[in-house]
């Protein structure tokens, strides 16, 4: 049993800077055992090397980097007790996906029937019994993908990474591998660290979020905390598109002075104090997207679509109820 | 206003109707694209192929030089003449060692160039690579046999390290070994091994190019060490493009009748065994099925690559 008191990855004012680009930029972090840990950003935001750090395909160039109370810094990543599902899924193409999932075993000395028996538990825990004869180019994205999941949990990883995983997936096939890969973490009880730049994935799936900005954490939390309690103008507007609200037209609106998040699906439309014009709408099957002007200030309101319509040009009532803008640190 | 579909030029002008035609029926332009270079290597390549097969199937009256065109396999039984099983075996051993030599040499070089060089130095690699290629073979080789010459650079830096004793003795060695280097096996492999190299570390270059950054990380992700992963991932991706290096080193060995003739020994390498017995001797049949040898060697070797899985990669 793991301790639970010691974290699995633990970064201490790491720095990785490739010339002058600093792509992570003295960052600290703890993801905690067992967690599935989601770290989320726009591309170049740091999250992947932050991932690769942690494989140890990269090495920081300044502060330190322990995976469960163990420096990591020099590690060579064939030496650490972490395994990585890559974007492209990186399947050896010249082996059958039996030998791809058995990689790590027989990179280790393990017998041949041992590692046979156990590639073949592994992919019947992904769904592929059957398919280990097949060659990574006769199966389809989606079965490709659990190959790599296979292949990388067959060491038993302390720590599973996954960079992008299911970015190469339709919708269909990514929802329900979200779906999979949160069963498979809980029964596994492997903490699992996740890089995507889909905050619906993030949010979804993560017991915590990290948002990068610029090589920096900008904010960690539980995914409501992310979702509803934005620290910066920056998360606020990543993560879910929240109206960003500038002190004076806090005041406009009938808010104590200060910068705001508003989700727009908090806002009120068809009663309340405010009146403003719809500038326009946007049918999404499930809900309503408007954008509304109110004098010189311009709301981002989504609505059920069960509700009532409101066409472009015509003027509505709406209200900001009390405590559904966040405010936000800084004024400016 | 009209919506153009048009865009003004002349509709019904003959190339205009020509790439319509194509544009609807794809199949017929590779047809007429493909046409006269097949044609070329149909009549051209397979047919004097056929024709020098059919040659080795004649024999040449002894009496009068003549070519009897008669189906009989005395031809090839005359290789198996001591003399001409020596001209054989020597050519194929030293076309083996210059491949087997060449692979090793040219790997790092192309594993350098592949995963590391990037812009400048990519540049300067290819140029490197290529540029003995600009200059003439024939001013290469000279130029060699006076590196390799008893009065030339080689010897005199042997003399200036202390290194002549080790000279001395390889050249004492049997087969190896020769009044100089120029005038030795030796040399005649070295200049091989120089003339050959870039189309070794070429297509060895292509294959690692095409091998993802990703699977030589997910290898030591996985928990291979370098050596592994180099045995389990690297070498065998890299296999199709070591065998299509050695395809070129051995054949271009094999088939070489100048080499041997300026840096080396006297004895005759398989090239010049075509060359005397079509040229000098006239012995058309014969030299056919000296010239069947190569053929027939990469006809083997290519199946065995095949059946050990070279190909599998690609």
């Amino acid at each position: 049993m793991t301790d639970a008191t010691i974290p699995a990855v633990r970064f201490r004012a790491v720095s990785r800077h490739f010339g002058e680009t600093r792509a992570v930029d003295a960052v600290d972090l703890e993801i905690r055992a067992g967690e599935f840990f989601a770290m989320l950003g726009p591309s170049g935001s740091g999250k992947t090397t932050c991932l690769r750090l942690i494989a140890g395909f990269e090495q920081p160039s300044a502060g330190s980097i322990e995976i469960f109370g163990e420096h990591a810094e020099g590690v060579p990543p064939y030496r650490r007790s972490v395994n990585t599902v890559f974007q492209d899924y990186a399947l050896f193409p010249h082996m059958t996906v039996g030998e791809n999932v058995a990689y790590g075993l027989m990179v280790k000395g393990v017998g041949k029937a041992e590692r046979t028996a156990r590639a073949r538990d592994m992919l019947a825990l992904v769904k592929l019994a059957g398919f280990e004869a097949r060659k990574p180019a006769q199966l389809s994205g989606g079965q490709r993908q659990r190959v790599a999941l296979a292949r990388a949990l067959i060491n038993h990883p302390k720590v599973l990474l996954l960079d992008e995983p299911l970015g190469a997936l339709d919708l269909k096939l990514r929802e329900q591998m979200q779906v999979e890969l949160k069963s498979l973490q809980r029964s596994l009880g492997i903490t699992f660290v996740f890089v995507t730049h889909d905050q619906g994935e993030a949010l979804s799936m993560a017991d915590r979020v990290a948002v990068f900005n610029a090589g920096k954490i900008a904010q960690i939390g539980a995914p409501e905390d992310i979702y509803e309690r934005p620290q910066t103008r920056f998360v606020a507007d990543f993560v879910g598109g929240s109206n960003v609200i500038e002190p004076d037209a806090a005041i406009r609106l009938g808010l104590p002075a200060g910068l705001y998040s508003l989700r727009p699906e908090k806002i009120v439309l068809g009663a309340g104090g405010l009146t403003g014009k719809v500038e326009s709408l946007q049918y999404q099957g499930a809900h309503r997207r408007y954008v509304v002007a109110i004098g010189p200030d311009r709301l981002g309101v989504v609505t059920p679509a069960s509700g009532p319509a409101f066409p472009v040009g015509a003027t509505v009532a709406l209200a900001i109820p009390d405590g559904a803008a966040h405010r936000m640190e800084g004024g400016a | 206003m009209s919506l153009a579909l048009d865009d003004g030029g002349d509709r019904n002008g003959p190339l205009r109707r020509l790439s319509d035609v194509f544009m609807r029926r794809p199949r017929l332009f590779l047809t007429l694209l493909l046409a006269p270079p097949l044609a070329w290597l149909g009549i051209a390549y397979l047919g004097s192929l056929a024709a020098l097969l059919a040659q080795s199937f004649f024999s040449i009256d002894e009496f009068s030089g003549q070519i009897v065109r008669e189906f009989t396999l005395k031809t090839y039984g005359e290789l198996l003449q001591p003399a001409n099983l020596d001209i054989i075996i020597r050519t194929v051993t030293m076309a083996a060692l210059v491949t087997l030599l060449g692979a090793v040499i040219a790997f790092p070089i192309a594993y350098f160039a592949a995963r590391y060089a990037r812009g400048r130095m990519k540049a300067l690699f290819y140029l490197a690579i290529m540029l003995p290629l600009w200059s003439s073979y024939l001013v290469r080789v000279y130029a060699w046999k006076l590196i390799l010459a008893k009065e030339g650079v080689v010897t005199w830096l042997a003399g200036h390290t202390g290194l002549t004793p080790l000279l001395d003795f390889w050249l004492s060695l049997p087969i190896v070994g020769g009044p100089s280097l120029s005038i030795s096996y030796t040399g005649t492999f070295l200049v091989f091994l120089y003339l050959w190299l870039p189309f070794m570390i070429l297509p060895i270059q292509a294959s690692l190019e095409r091998v993802p950054g990703s699977l030589i990380e997910a290898a030591g992700d996985l928990g291979a060490n370098p050596g592994q992963t180099f045995r389990t991932v690297i070498f065998p991706l890299a296999l199709p493009g070591i065998v299509a290096g050695s395809i070129f080193t051995f054949s271009l060995t094999l088939g070489d009748y100048i080499t041997p003739q300026i840096v080396g020994s006297s004895t005759l390498f398989l090239g010049q065994a075509v060359y005397t017995q079509q040229g000098v001797a006239g012995n058309i049949p014969l030299a056919a099925a000296f010239s069947v040898i190569p053929i027939v060697i990469m006809g083997i070797y290519l199946t065995i690559a095949k059946r050990m899985g070279a190909f599998d990669a690609l």
